[in-house]
């Protein structure tokens, strides 16, 4: 009998990539169903063009660069679906492939592939999109029927309360992009995400938070609750802190330094909300924090073992 | 007050698979291998020759130095003194001996004035003559490890969490004999006179538990702690924190932070020979896994080989991929079941195919389980970069060398990096920069 003589350990867990990917989208799927029950089936194949177009590119890029096939680790589908569900409905097909191959080919598999990659290849990709087409990424369906029109956060810059009731900002019968509207479905996502194990709760906590904070402070109306409230659930702060924000390969992996990059993320989008050019905030705010993950890393590294505070043990 | 180690993992433990048989049953082999390095230290130089005859507990090997003797296990006639191969994957230098199965015995001289009137020395050279090392594992000597805590510990600290998968030798040896155990506590006590002495054991061992607290009024003194059962709760370094809050800093001995920390089969052993004059020539061994027909465990001679425990628990399965001396989080592959149990050997355990986990591509995510499930505070992503990329700054900055490469990182990897393997190779690499 020929016996295997390798390293230790000659177990391991049952978490698998392909496993953490497939959980994901799992979460994604409430999202999903609302966005597409609220803005019609336009939005569904704009989201299906966007992870066949994701996969398509890892794809055909393997294939180039004659590489085994990354594919099967599904962390393409994830991206695909994200970044189809930050757009909306309206969005040209054309546009919605060319975002994917961006975000496929330069931000993921160029910079090294899955897990080195120093964005968030969805929200580069919607970067790239909002750069070179802003007109066909900011033309919004109202709620039920395709009409363009505007989203709660466009009131909000007046700034004014939105019209919408709460109730349906938190239930999703808003405009807005095709997986946002529906926190109350993200939050369910969320949950799923956390309860699997596959994220901490630290950095969607701590995004929420400070952004819940910072508006409640600096109302721009005369209810600041409101306003905090709205703040909240307009625009794609729920989907950025729990989809987003928690991305691996583009988040801090120590527990403290969790925590510092979802105060960060809260604080520039509101930075960018209250001062940017455009309504919301979110997509560059958590790019701009993509930027300094490797710094929060060493910065807060665990003390060594051994080596309590205040000196020797 | 409570304290827990940082990280660790909750591994699937298996170890009902291995406790159903009892009485344990003993293994006589035809031939035992004696190999004269069981312990950390200087080698023992045999003492006998080709042709010899030899009893059970006659000392066949001992040296100068940091060194334990060795004994015979079985009496009978020595009919090699060469070396062979051992659990370590070098061959190291053995006396082979043909067991004449007559068993007849030399025990220790020992005093039989009661252990309290004994003094310091007698006590820990009979530790010492028996050939008593760490059965936990690490195997060295017992008597230098007590020598070098006189004076210096305020806790002594009798280890029978038993935290690796599988493995159930601690936790039989406490159901069958736990008053040996006591004992030993007792020798020890006396000679390093700690203020607390704590038996510690998790919280997956309930009939050892209960056989424990049935003894424990007749042992003042002694204190029982259940610890929740999380992996790697019996390493030295994390156990110590469990019960005393005290971090052993990187690069130090538990004596540093007033510790000293002895298996339970270490103490029993200590018993037989302090009281008994029986030096060390069994332990109890599990033979365990999936990939073996009878999981139980043994008392087993030293020397008998790993061919003899798994044909004594009805052979192995036709798609056994591993076996392994150890437990599967941190034992070692064997390639050759002429091995012999060594005092240090706690279990064999024999794996399947596929039950690995490994993959062909393993790539990092940076998901941060590794940096969540690492007991030293250490971030196992970073170091596997570093390592990959040859950069030992980066590797001593990171503090490579204190891990205790439990394989908590590894285990929770979902991208199944070799970690455990790179760090192995990492240490190695700055252990050469220093030496030159």
């Amino acid at each position: 009998m020929k016996l295997t003589v390798a390293s230790s350990p000659h177990i391991r867990g049952n978490f698998r990539t392909n496993r953490i990917m497939l959980d994901v989208v799992l979460a994604l799927l409430p999202a999903l169903a609302v966005g597409v029950l609220v803005h019609g089936w336009m939005s569904l194949l704009v989201v299906l063009t966007s992870v066949i177009a994701a996969l398509l590119s890892e794809y055909v890029y393997c294939l180039i660069v004659r590489s085994r096939d990354t594919t099967l680790d599904r962390s393409c589908i994830v991206t695909g679906l994200l970044l189809g569900m930050t757009l909306p409905a309206t969005v040209p097909v054309w546009l919605v492939i060319a975002g994917n191959v961006f975000a496929i080919v330069v931000v993921k598999c160029l910079c090294g592939g899955l897990g080195q990659n120093i964005f968030n290849p969805a929200l580069a990709g919607r970067a790239f999109m909002m750069l070179i087409y802003p007109a066909g990424m900011t033309r919004y369906p109202a709620a039920v029927d395709a009409v363009s029109s505007a989203t709660p956060l466009h009131h909000m810059v007046m700034p004014a309360l939105p019209e919408e009731s709460l109730l349906d900002m938190f239930l999703g019968r808003i405009s807005g992009s095709i997986g946002e509207v529906s926190a109350l479905a993200l939050l369910i996502g969320g949950a799923y995400l956390v309860w699997r194990k596959v994220i901490s709760i630290r950095t969607p906590a701590a995004y929420l938070g400070t952004v819940a904070v910072l508006t409640l402070i600096f109302s721009k109306t005369g209810h600041p609750v409101l306003w905090m409230l709205y703040s909240l659930l307009g625009g794609g702060v729920m989907l950025g802190a729990i989809f987003m924000a928690t991305d691996y390969a583009t988040s801090p992996v120590t527990a403290k330094g969790q925590l510092i990059y979802g105060v960060g993320c809260g604080a520039l989008t509101i930075l960018f909300r209250y001062f940017g050019l455009y309504p919301e905030g979110v997509t560059y705010a958590i790019l701009l924090m993509n930027a300094t993950v490797w710094v929060i890393d060493r910065y807060t590294a665990p003390r060594r073992f051994g080596m309590k505070k205040g000196g020797a043990a | 007050m409570k304290h827990l180690f940082f990280g660790g993992i909750h591994p699937k433990y298996n170890k009902e698979m291995s406790t159903g048989v009892t009485p344990l049953r003993t293994i006589i082999p035809e031939t035992v291998v004696i190999p004269m390095q069981q312990h950390i230290g200087a080698p023992c130089q045999p003492l006998v020759q080709v042709g010899d005859r030899v009893l059970r507990g006659q000392k066949i090997g001992d040296g100068e130095g940091l060194c334990v003797p060795v004994h015979a296990s079985v009496s009978g006639t020595v009919v090699a003194v060469e070396p062979r191969p051992h659990v370590s994957g070098r061959d190291v230098m053995a006396v082979v001996i043909e067991n004449d199965k007559t068993d007849e015995t030399v025990t220790l001289s020992i005093s039989d004035r009661p252990v309290a009137e004994r003094s310091d020395d007698e006590i820990l050279s009979a530790i010492r003559e028996a050939g008593i090392v760490g059965m936990g594992g690490a195997a060295f000597p017992g008597n230098v490890k007590a020598l070098t805590s006189m004076g210096k510990i305020h806790t002594l600290i009798a280890n029978a969490c038993e935290c690796e998968p599988y493995i159930t030798a601690d936790d039989s040896l406490l159901r069958t004999e736990p008053e040996h155990v006591l004992e030993g506590m007792q020798i020890l006590r006396h000679v390093l006179k700690p203020e607390h002495a704590i038996l510690a054991v998790e919280d997956n061992k309930a009939d050892a538990i209960a056989r424990v607290r049935e003894l424990l009024p007749d042992y003042e003194g002694i204190e029982l702690r259940v610890l929740p059962t999380r992996y790697p709760q019996g390493a030295e370094k994390q156990l110590i924190m469990s019960l005393t809050g005290h971090e052993v800093p990187g690069g130090q001995l538990p004596v540093s932070v007033g510790c000293a920390v002895f298996n339970v089969s270490t103490f029993a052993a200590i018993y037989r020979a302090v009281c008994l004059g029986l030096p060390l020539t069994q332990r109890i061994v599990t033979v365990s896994g999936e990939a073996i027909a009878e999981p139980q465990n043994f008392i087993v001679r030293i020397g008998t080989s790993f061919h003899d425990l798994i044909a004594e628990a009805g052979g192995l399965h036709d798609r056994t991929e591993r076996v392994i001396c150890g437990g599967p989080m941190m034992g070692y592959a064997q390639s050759d079941l002429a091995v012999p149990i060594v005092k240090a050997t706690n279990s064999v355990l024999c794996l399947l195919k596929d039950q690995n986990g490994a993959a062909e591509n393993p790539v990092c995510l940076r998901c941060g389980k590794c940096v969540a499930a690492c007991p030293m505070l250490l971030q196992p992503l970073y170091l596997y970069r570093f390592e990959l990329a040859n950069d030992l700054k980066e590797l001593e900055r990171l503090n490579l060398m204190d891990c205790i490469e439990c394989g908590s990182c590894a285990f929770t990897c979902p991208g199944k990096l070799p970690l455990v393997e790179r760090f192995r190779k990492g240490k190695q690499k700055l252990r050469e920069a220093k030496s030159k």
